[in-house]
Order: structure tokens, then sequence, then C-alpha cells
């Protein structure tokens, strides 16, 4: 325990507030939004515009193949900078002290977990184009 | 982990019960709640927040005799109890009343109330504007609700379809409910402004983001959630007012609108908005699970990963309401996909419920009743919800009573239970007393019993096929008997309420008063004595755990000894603290506003121009409004950013602190900016119409474009740009001390603002474009009216700004007006480039 708390003390410089960026845990989500919206505007302006030209659907299945990829790449590499300072210094997984080194891990495993359900629901949303053909 | 003790007073003064009496009178002369009539002055968010939860738990009551009055003409085949024009303003009446008069403003009012409480916070930051948010509530409620009595309510439904609700409708209802509801609109975006900055910077210290209550994540999540859904629904309000009061064509598609765009603003809206009711519901269990399992929370990291992930992802579904409507199979299917995954977040959610409850040691009571059925009910109404997610299933059962079964078990299950819940909990919070256990435990089964009965048999008769919004069926189609039933059961449940409000407004002289934290709750809300002080808290504490009354050693005798901050109110101030919004160290001791009727007038008036303006009484609007602007000018100019007599104060355990700062630290600064991100929302809402028009139609904009050409608008952008420079430098030289350059850049600015302003009207006014003719002039000149007025507004500031400085009351040093003013500017430079681009140079990309 004490050698624990000679390390928090020792990063307590690394841990200030001024490094912290409370949005980083946002962005994660917000990558989904923005996933989710390119599918659709994508999709329905190419349905609206060109579905009756010459033009083949597969044109909007890899548009959203490349939204996807880029989009996991994001949250995936984010959600592992989440990990990583989730598991910071500790094996110890609770963490409700006041000491900016649990805030600094709390975030972490708050970006984690935002994460991966961010994954999740992206996954969700870009397997709609693997069973849609066409328009409809 | 002992608290800490103070040592700006010594230690003797503070075992002086003599200074302690004397500090704790001080502190309550300062928070004092006004006397007689005056009494409707009060700003204090004790007062604002329980008339707030009063007025709404009324609205409440309203929509629930509205819906008893449907169920009697439902109750057997081809009834007469009402007309078929009384039924569709009742409805439509019923389900705005309980959308934007109850199930929203409960959650503020309830916060404004208890939030500063949780916080250990003397008041929210601007208690002012929830007084101002508070009587535009009752204001617009009143107006809205008062239209059914002279049959001249809305009846288009509470979702407001055109053409129904344009065409269909030549009487004043709809423009009641367009424009009724956007004055509440906006209350309902500043009550979200005072809680976002409340749980962000009025923290205690101590309490990083990492200890905050559960509570205070929803909130954030939830107040978050109102800036970028309420204004879509503004927006669209705002078009479909214009073709309603104008003849300006945007759902009209004779002339190129198309009413699918309001599905489209409206369900942006709406769907968030289920779960803007719910989250905070969900919030309410979050805080008392814990207290009745003995238990912290399990997964704390969970659930504020839940609440967040739910946030986002419920605005990802609004196209499942619109499933029917003709939309590409491929656009149903992404928003399918979403409406699937929220089940992720919503059910851990209950899920660290249900293990906290497994992992303590349970004490009974009724709140926990309402907790379970409110658990159990809604993971019916969210199964559901999976159900009508997926759109085969959704085509059968659209429009269905099966719809309104599942609305009500979510709605019912996810809001309203967990509210008595809350009702019960913290009633001592309020009045020092508690609600009757025995009474409440009737009161539980009538309304479980009566609500299954209600609305369990409706999905029933949906999937029999009986339509919603019918206000009559004809006999032995098998609907019967279920609406019989459903009719029976909905008198159950209505007197499960009865009882229950006898219980809340029952005399209770005689009655004692609770001891203190009844509950043995762990959270700082329950600091409060019996009956509570208008103080919020004696002394603001330090915070070390999630639950400190649990967990720090003597700290309610710390507190009540005023042994921690702002123990005293010496310059007879009403004092809070500001702190940092993640660890939440102290930065400024911030004076709050004090009573006043100004809020009443402003609103009064504000809500004048709203009212006046549904019957076309334009010149009555116009004054009013100019009135309402003067009354919010003087309110800003006499409580905001004042100079004060030094620049810090002790505010004890050693510690001084500035009574003033200006810039990203300071709550005006947040507010201004989160203002700005909700007006901007709306913004793009208008900028999403112009695109939707041009994805939809071929012939827009039309060709050739018929305007407004590139020459005005640029020049006005240029303009506009340059003043946008200027008020940025005279901020600069403000600060730097050049007195003569600033006044010189500021007004410079504004010649050039309203010069902008000018040109950027003159490029639709010169080409001719007349916005009756078609969607795609009228789109154009929404677009520019609105940031032509937004230029507008920008001038009044910069002209405060200027008096201000020559009156002596913003300085080099003291400089928050013009701070916030430039702040405001970056928005509205964003706003005019996006114009620009979008009405002079997408028809020439296009």
């Amino acid at each position: 325990m004490r050698n624990i708390m000679e390390q928090q003390h020792h990063h307590s410089e690394e841990f200030q507030e001024k490094h912290e960026r409370i949005w980083f845990m946002f962005i994660p989500p917000f990558v989904w939004a923005i996933h989710l919206l390119a599918c659709y505007l994508t999709a329905a302006i190419w349905c609206a515009k060109y579905s009756g030209t010459t033009y083949n659907f597969i044109t909007v299945r890899v548009a959203i193949g490349i939204y996807t990829l880029l989009a996991i790449a994001i949250i995936g590499s984010l959600g592992w900078i989440g990990y990583r300072r989730h598991r910071h210094l500790s094996e110890d997984l609770a963490y409700h002290d006041d000491t900016p080194l649990d805030r600094y891990r709390f975030l972490g495993l708050a970006t984690f977990l935002l994460s991966v359900l961010s994954a999740i629901a992206t996954l969700f949303v870009a397997a709609v184009a693997l069973f849609f053909g066409n328009c409809n | 982990m002992d608290s800490k003790p103070a040592n700006l007073i010594s230690e003797q003064d503070l075992d002086s019960a003599e200074y302690r009496r004397q500090s704790a009178a001080r502190l309550l002369k300062a928070w004092e709640t006004p006397r007689g009539w005056r009494y409707w002055s009060a700003v204090n968010n004790s007062e604002v927040g329980m008339w707030y939860t009063v007025a709404s738990f009324c609205f409440f009551l309203f929509g629930g005799v509205l819906a008893l009055l449907m169920r009697i003409q439902l109750a057997v085949p081809g009834n007469t109890f009402l007309t078929a024009d009384q039924y569709n303003q009742i409805f439509t009446m019923h389900g705005s009343v309980m959308m934007f008069l109850f199930a929203v403003p409960i959650f503020e009012a309830f916060s404004i109330m208890i939030l500063p409480e949780m916080l250990g916070a003397r008041d929210l930051p601007f208690p002012r504007l929830s007084a101002y948010g508070f009587y535009s509530f009752v204001i617009g409620g009143i107006f809205v609700c008062g239209s059914l009595f002279f049959d001249a309510a809305p009846k288009g439904g509470w979702f407001m379809y055109p053409p129904l609700t344009s065409s269909f409708q030549d009487d004043i209802g709809a423009d009641i409910w367009l424009l009724g509801l956007t004055f509440i609109e906006i209350a309902s975006i500043a009550a979200a402004i005072e809680l976002i900055v409340g749980v962000l910077k009025c923290r205690p210290p101590g309490m990083r983001i990492n200890l905050i209550p559960l509570y205070c994540w929803y909130i954030l999540v939830v107040a978050g959630m109102i800036l970028f859904a309420f204004p879509p629904l503004i927006a669209g309000d705002i078009l479909l007012e214009m073709e309603r009061a104008f003849d300006w064509p945007f759902f009209d598609p004779q002339r190129g609108g198309d009413p699918l765009l309001w599905q489209h603003l409206f369900w942006i809206f709406g769907h968030p908005e289920v779960y803007i009711v719910f989250l905070p519901s969900v919030a309410l269990m979050a805080m008392m699970v814990p207290t009745f399992a003995k238990t912290p929370m399990v997964g704390y990291s969970w659930v504020v990963l839940s609440a967040v992930g739910t946030g986002f992802l419920s605005f990802g579904l609004w196209v499942h309401h619109m499933f029917t409507t003709g939309l590409p199979g491929i656009s149903i299917g992404i928003f399918s996909a979403a409406s699937q995954a929220v089940a992720i977040p919503t059910g851990v959610q209950l899920f660290c419920f249900l293990a906290t409850l497994t992992a303590g040691n349970v004490k009974r009571s009724v709140c926990l009743h309402f907790i379970f059925a409110g658990l159990a009910t809604f993971i019916i109404g969210g199964l559901t919800g999976v159900m009508v997610a997926v759109a085969p299933f959704d085509f059968q059962a659209h429009d269905t009573f099966f719809i309104v079964g599942h609305l009500h078990y979510v709605l019912i299950g996810g809001t309203i239970f967990p509210i008595m819940a809350g009702f019960y909990y913290f009633f001592p919070l309020v009045k020092g007393k508690q609600l009757s256990e025995r009474i409440g435990r009737i009161v539980f089964w009538l309304v479980l019993i009566g609500f299954n009965i209600t609305f369990f048999p409706m999905h029933i008769t949906g999937l029999l096929g009986m339509p919603r919004r019918v206000f009559t069926y004809p006999a032995d189609m098998g609907f019967d008997t279920l609406n019989l039933i459903s009719s029976l059961g909905s008198m159950i449940l209505a007197a499960g309420f009865v009882l229950f409000l006898y219980d809340v407004v029952r005399p209770r002289t005689k009655q004692p008063l609770s001891e203190r934290n009844p509950w043995q709750a762990g959270t700082l809300e329950w600091l409060a004595q019996m009956p509570d002080q208008p103080w919020g808290v004696r002394t603001i504490p330090i915070i070390e755990s999630r639950y400190p009354l649990w967990e720090q050693p003597n700290f309610v005798r710390d507190v009540d000894e005023g042994r921690f901050y702002l123990p005293d109110a010496v310059e007879g101030k009403r004092e809070t603290l500001v702190t940092t919004v993640i660890d939440a160290e102290p930065i400024q001791c911030l004076r709050v506003g004090v009573p006043t009727f100004l809020t009443f007038f402003a609103a009064l008036f504000t809500g004048g121009f709203f009212i006046f303006a549904t019957y076309h009484w334009w010149l009555a609007a116009i004054i009013s409004g100019l009135i309402a602007i003067g009354v919010i000018l003087t309110w800003v100019w006499t409580g905001t950013a004042e100079i004060p007599e030094k620049e810090t104060k002790d505010v004890g355990l050693g510690l001084s602190l500035p009574l003033y700062i200006s810039g990203p630290n300071a709550v005006g600064w947040w507010a201004m900016f989160i203002t700005m991100t909700a007006d901007i929302t709306a913004f793009v809402s208008l900028i999403f119409g112009y695109f939707f028009y041009w994805t939809i139609h071929e012939d827009f904009p039309p060709q050739p474009v018929q305007g407004p050409g590139v020459f005005w608008p640029v020049t006005g952008m240029v303009l506009l740009m340059i003043a946008y420079g200027l008020t940025w430098l005279s901020r600069h030289w403000n600060r730097a001390g050049y007195t003569s350059a600033f006044y010189l850049s500021l007004s410079l600015a504004v010649v050039f603002s309203l010069a902008g302003t000018c040109a950027l009207l003159a490029g639709p006014w010169l080409t001719g474009l007349n916005p009756t003719t078609h969607v795609y002039p009228a789109i154009v000149w929404v677009l520019t009216g609105w940031t032509a007025l937004h230029v507008i507004l920008g001038v009044i500031m910069q002209l405060y700004c200027l008096a201000r400085r020559a009156a002596g009351k913003m300085t080099n040093q003291w400089d928050a007006d013009i701070v916030n003013v430039s702040l405001y500017w970056h928005f509205l430079a964003l706003t005019v480039a996006m114009t620009v681009g979008v009405i002079a140079g997408f028809p020439s990309v296009s």
C-alpha cells in the first residue's frame, strides 16, 4: 500500500488536471455518430439521386466499408489508450478515492467502455451493408 | 480520512457556540426567503425548484384527466361522450402536456431543487435564469392548456404532422402548439444550461469527476441531450409556423416542399426525448438503490458508460419512427441496427442496479416497491421496443394500439414509477416530513394493478388491428371487451393517483418532523436539517468519497459547525464556490443573484411576444418583445459581472479566492458557450432542411438559379468578418488598456455589422426571391433571416459593452462582458460563413 501511495505522489505532476480532457471519453460515441450519419447520408443520397442510373450499388457498400474501417480504427485506438490508462500502475481495479491517479484511471475505463460500446454499435450499423444489395 | 479543520478561523472561535450562532444568523439573513407578496420574487433554488415541481405535477394531473376522458370515450363502441373534434383536441393535448409540460420539466424542476444540495453548493450559478425558466414554463403551459377550454386546442396529434397541421387546419390550435411550446422549449434549454454549468463548475472541493453522484452524470448527459435535441424541433417549429402564418411552402409538395422534413426534424427531437425523460428517472433510481441496499453502487463506471452511451445512441434512432414512410430499405436497416444497439447500455444500467440490490442488505420501503415496479415495467416496454425496432414487425404494428401500450410501458415504467419513488424518497427534504408508508403501499398496488390492466390489453387490441388516434370503433370487431378492461383499469390507476395526491397535500401540522437523513443515505443532499434551511448547505464541505456521509468521519458534525468553506456571510452577499471541471479545485467565490421581479417580467413579456404572435397581432408582439429585451438588459446590467469591492475573499481553511473571473474559467463564459452550442444546432437543422430538399427534388436549386447570387452574400460575409475581427480586437485592446482603441474598434464593429446585415439581406431582396412561390426562395430567406437576426443580437451586445465601459461597469481588468460577447461572435462568424457558403456557394457547385 505504501508503495502505491509513493507512486501516486511521484506521479501527481503527471496527472494534473491541466493535462486532462474530459471530452476525450466522448470521442468514441461521437465517431459512432459520424459513422451512422455518413452511412445514412451516403445511402439516402445514392438512393435518391443515382439508384436509377447505371452506377452499381456496390459503390455504397464499398463506401460503408471504408467508413467502418476508419471508424473502427479510431475507436479501437482510443479504446486501447483508455485501457492502458485504466490499468496504469496497478492491478487493483477499484478506484474511488480522492486522488488524481484514481480520476485518471476512471476516465481511462470510461473511455475504454465507451469504445467497446461504440465499436459494437458501429459494427451493427455496418452489418446492414452486408445484407442489402440494393436500396430496397 | 478526517475532515480537514478550518485554520482561518481559530479552533476557539469554531468551538464557541456564540460565534457559530452569529455566523449562521448572518448566513441565514443573506439567504432569507422574501416574505409576503415579495415571496414570488424569490430566485433561490429551493423555492423555484419547488414551484417548478408543483407546477409540472399539476400539469401531469391535467394530462391525466384528459387521459381519463379518452378512456371513457373508448370504453364502449360507438360512444358519443366526445365528438371526434373534441377527442382530437384531447389526445393532442394529453400527449403534448405529458411530454412538454410534465416529463421534461419535472426532471429540470427536481434537479433545480435538489442538485445544489447534492453538490454541497449554496445554489446553482444562475438562480435568476431558473426563475425566468419557471415563469416562462408556467405562462406558456397555461396558454397552451387554456386553449382547450375555448375549443381552440391543437388537434393534429402531439407530433403535429403536416399537412394535417398546415393545409387542413385553419384555426388557431396548431399555432398555439407551435408558438406556445417553442416558448416552453426555450425555458427547457435555459434550465439545461443552468444544470450543466452547475454540475461542471459548482461542485464541492475534492469532488473529482470520478466521485460525483451518478445523478450528476445523468444530468450532464440529459441536459447535453436537450441542447442537441430541442433545437431541431425549434427549427421545425419556425418552418411550420412560417408556412402557417406567411404561406412559405416548406411542407407543401405543390411548391417544392416536403412534409417528411417535418418528420425528420420532429423525430430528431422526438426520439432522444424518450431518453431525456427516461434517464433522469434512472438517475433517481441510481441515488435510491444504494441507499436501500446500504451499499455503494456496483459498477459505477459501467453506469456512467450506460448513461453516456444511451445518450449518444438515442440520437441514432429517429428514423425508426418513420419506417412506414417509404424510405429506402437500407436506410431502415441502418436505423433498425442502431435501435437494437441502444438496448445494450440500457440493459447494463438495469443489471448494475440489480447487482447492487443483490450485493446489499435491502431495506423494504414504498420507494423500493416503485423502483422494482419501474424496472419490471420498463423491461417489458423495452422488449416490445426491440420488437418494433425490427422493421417487418413495425410495418404490422405501426399506428395501432400496440404502440400505445408499448410507449406507456416505457414511459410509465421508465419515468413515472421512479418519479413516484422519488417523491416518497425526497419529500422529507422539501417538507421536513415523510409521506405515509401505509398509504403509499395502497397507492403502489392501485397504480401498479391499474396501470397493467389499462395498458397490457392495448398490446392485444393493437395486434387485433385497432388503430390508434381513432375516437371510436364499431362493435364486434374484437375490440369491445379489451377496451372496456383498459378503461376500467384507468379508473383504478386514477384512484391510485388521487390517493397519492391526498397524501402529498394533506395537512401535516400534527405530524412530527422527520428525523434527519431518514433513509440513512450516504450522499450530500441528506446533510439537510429538518426542516431545511434556505442556505443550501451550512458550509461547503471537502469531499473525499462518493458517499461522504457514510465514509468521512465526523462529516456531519464538521458541516454543522461550519468547519469547511464559506461558513459565514460577512458582507451579507449570497455566495457559493466555483471549482474546476475535472478535479473540482476551488477557483472563485461566486456571488449569485438575489431576489427580483425582473425575471417574472422578462418571462411575462417574452411570453407576450409568442402569445400575441400566435394571434398575428404583430404590433403588440413586437412591443412585447422589445419590452422583454429591455427587461432582460436591465436584469443583465444590474445583476451580472458586477465589479466587486475587493479582488479576493477569504473563504475559510486559509484559502483566498477571487470574487470575479472572466474567460473559460467563469460560469458566464460556459453559459454563453453552451447557449451557442444549442443555437448552432438549430441553425444546422435549417441547413439540413436546405440539403434535404436538394436530395429529394431534382429542381432544387431551380435552374437557372434565381438568387441570391454571389456578390451580395459574399460582400455581407466580408463586412461581417471584419466586424468579427474588430470585436475580437476590441476585447484584446480593452484588456491591454488601450481604451480609445477599444471604443473605436467596437464602434466600427457595430457599423460593419449593420452594413454586413444589409448586404446579406440585399442578396435575396435584389434578386427578387419571393418566399411564397417555392421552397427554394423560402429556405434561402430563412437562412438569411436567421443570420441577420443573430447579427442584430450581436450588435445589441456590442452596444451593451460600449455602454458598460462608458459607465465604468467594465474595465480592462473586469472584462467578462466583452470576453463573452467575443465568444458569441465566434459562433456568429461560423453561422455567417455557413449561410453564405450554402446560399451563394452551393448553387454554383450543385
